[in-house]
């Protein structure tokens, strides 16, 4: 098998997971949804360190972030499909 | 200018340390060691441990000097100083606690010192009254535990005194043989560490996978961390085994979050969870962390009893809940003192805990973290990432390793020495 760029939890999920070293902006990336190993590209807006989390489509202000099919928070700002996704623009909903 | 080392019959290679070019001197009779080919499944069920006087079978044979207080670190590291073969835990507290924290430092003590791992005890501290408290309840295991009080006789005397006994101690440690013992007899304990995305995509799972497979045989198991698992409250409730002992757990959990984090936050959470490390790596929010944290019971095992920090199970085999701190020494030390003898720490960016009385064995899934500190790895399931190995087949090999870890092989934080020992304080002493 392809070894994957980006890992996601279940298909409900807006986030992934990068799993490479070194990922450049603009790399179409090979996504594999770990709960039933099916797969789709998403190209990356930015180098993105493993280990963090790409956008899987646009999400808006307010949105909330799913991630292993649960509420992992929300986004402060617009966020296009692709960017990363990190304390930047995401925060918990509970503090 | 040092010469350099000369090395027979050994390979550092196959330890995937790569000497420096030419300047190893490699005697004529060179040969790699074979690494012995294991049948994977052939040894899963039992292990080699030493049953103790009271039944339980521990992993290590550990003579242990066990400082009542922070006074009495002194004379117990100048006995293991003197008396090879035994260690010394030294820690910061024991003076004017008081209540439920003095309750605590006491059962976190004599937990420790009762552990299965630990043949024999010598305890010593600034006077005699508290130190008789922590020998009268390691004693009732049957192991052998001897106390000594400074006060009234200096340092001198008590380290002369304690040596003796020490030296007998551990020559008679030293004659105990391991026995088969049925894989059932194993407890062991679980907490992340350093933790990031790939945690919770792999090392964390592995675990649980680990769990789902060993607690239907008869293991004894513990997760805790409840700051860490704000933001999956609503699932850990709902694996425990009753709705009763689901309720417990909630109530634990809220009065967690309202005595402690609303009592004494200044902002938010924010700055501390997740830690800097866990942002470095890539975890945005708590409730993210506290997902992955909780693939650590797998899928299939509920919980079945709350335990106080360092109290021992006592409703059987099956998992249990411990209330703990996330902070990895001090879970790691509470769950030892409660009776655990073999913990299982994932790691993401690379926590390097150990503790001196029971093997803790790193598993990381992350690649960069393999890359750059493998020494403090011992299970590397970054296959898990490139999807060429499965979470079921990370579970066996994480079984494996646990197996070979209580059969005697050392963990890499035993190799390098991490013997992280830390008190839960409650509160300010009086």
């Amino acid at each position: 098998m392809t070894i994957p760029h980006l890992l996601v939890h279940e298909h409900k999920d807006t986030v992934g997971v990068v799993v490479v070293e070194n990922l450049k902006a603009g790399t179409e990336m090979l996504a594999v949804v770990t709960a039933d190993n099916s797969s789709f590209s998403v190209a990356s807006r930015a180098d993105i360190p493993i280990g963090h989390k790409v956008a899987l489509k646009d999400i808006r202000k307010g949105d909330t972030i799913w991630k292993y099919g649960q509420d992992i928070g929300k986004a402060v700002a617009d966020i296009a499909k692709g960017e990363h996704v990190h304390v930047h623009n995401v925060k918990t909903k509970r503090w | 200018m040092a010469s350099a080392p000369i090395v027979a019959n050994f390979s550092l290679n196959r330890n995937k340390l790569k000497p420096v070019k030419g300047r190893w001197i490699e005697a004529p009779s060179f040969k790699a060691p074979m690494r012995r080919k294991r049948r994977a499944d052939a040894a899963m069920d039992h292990f080699f441990g030493w049953r103790r006087e009271n039944g339980r079978v521990g992993v290590r044979n550990h003579v242990v000097l066990l400082p009542l207080d922070d006074l009495s670190n002194a004379a117990c590291e100048a006995v293991a100083n003197n008396i090879k073969g035994t260690m010394a835990l030294p820690h910061a507290y024991g003076r004017l606690q008081f209540g439920a924290d003095l309750d605590l430092h006491f059962r976190t003590l004599i937990g420790t010192g009762s552990n299965p791992n630990v043949a024999a005890v010598i305890v010593i501290g600034i006077e005699d009254s508290w130190t008789k408290v922590v020998v009268e309840g390691i004693a009732k295991t049957g192991k052998p535990v001897v106390g000594f009080g400074i006060e009234g006789h200096g340092d001198i005397a008590v380290i002369a005194k304690a040596s003796y006994v020490a030296k007998e101690f551990v020559q008679w440690a030293s004659e105990l043989q391991r026995e088969k013992c049925d894989i059932s007899e194993l407890w062991v304990s679980t907490k992340c560490g350093e933790s990031d995305t790939t945690t919770g995509l792999s090392s964390c799972p592995t675990v649980g996978n680990m769990y789902d497979k060993l607690i239907p045989k008869g293991i004894y198991g513990v997760f805790g961390e409840t700051s860490e698992i704000t933001g999956a409250e609503h699932l850990c409730k709902a694996r425990a085994a009753t709705p009763e002992v689901g309720e417990r757990w909630y109530k634990m959990w809220k009065a967690y979050q309202d005595d402690v984090i609303e009592a004494h936050k200044t902002s938010d959470l924010s700055d501390s969870q997740p830690t800097k490390g866990n942002i470095a790596g890539g975890l945005t929010t708590i409730e993210e962390k506290a997902l992955g944290n909780l693939e650590k019971i797998g899928r299939e095992c509920k919980y079945i009893d709350i335990l106080d920090p360092a109290e021992a199970p006592a409703k059987g085999p099956g998992l249990y809940f411990m209330d703990t701190s996330s902070a990895a020494a001090e879970c790691v030390t509470l769950m030892a003192a409660g009776g655990y003898v073999v913990h299982t720490f994932p790691t993401g960016q690379g926590n390097v805990i150990g503790n001196p009385i029971v093997p803790v064995i790193k598993i990381t899934g992350n690649p960069k973290t393999m890359r750059t500190m493998p020494e403090h790895i011992d299970v590397d399931v970054s296959g898990i990432l490139r999807r060429d190995l499965t979470i079921p087949e990370a579970g066996d090999a994480l079984i494996a390793s646990i197996i070979r870890t209580a059969n005697g092989r050392l963990t890499a934080a035993e190799a390098l020495g991490h013997r992280e020992f830390v008190m839960t304080k409650l509160y300010r002493s009086a």
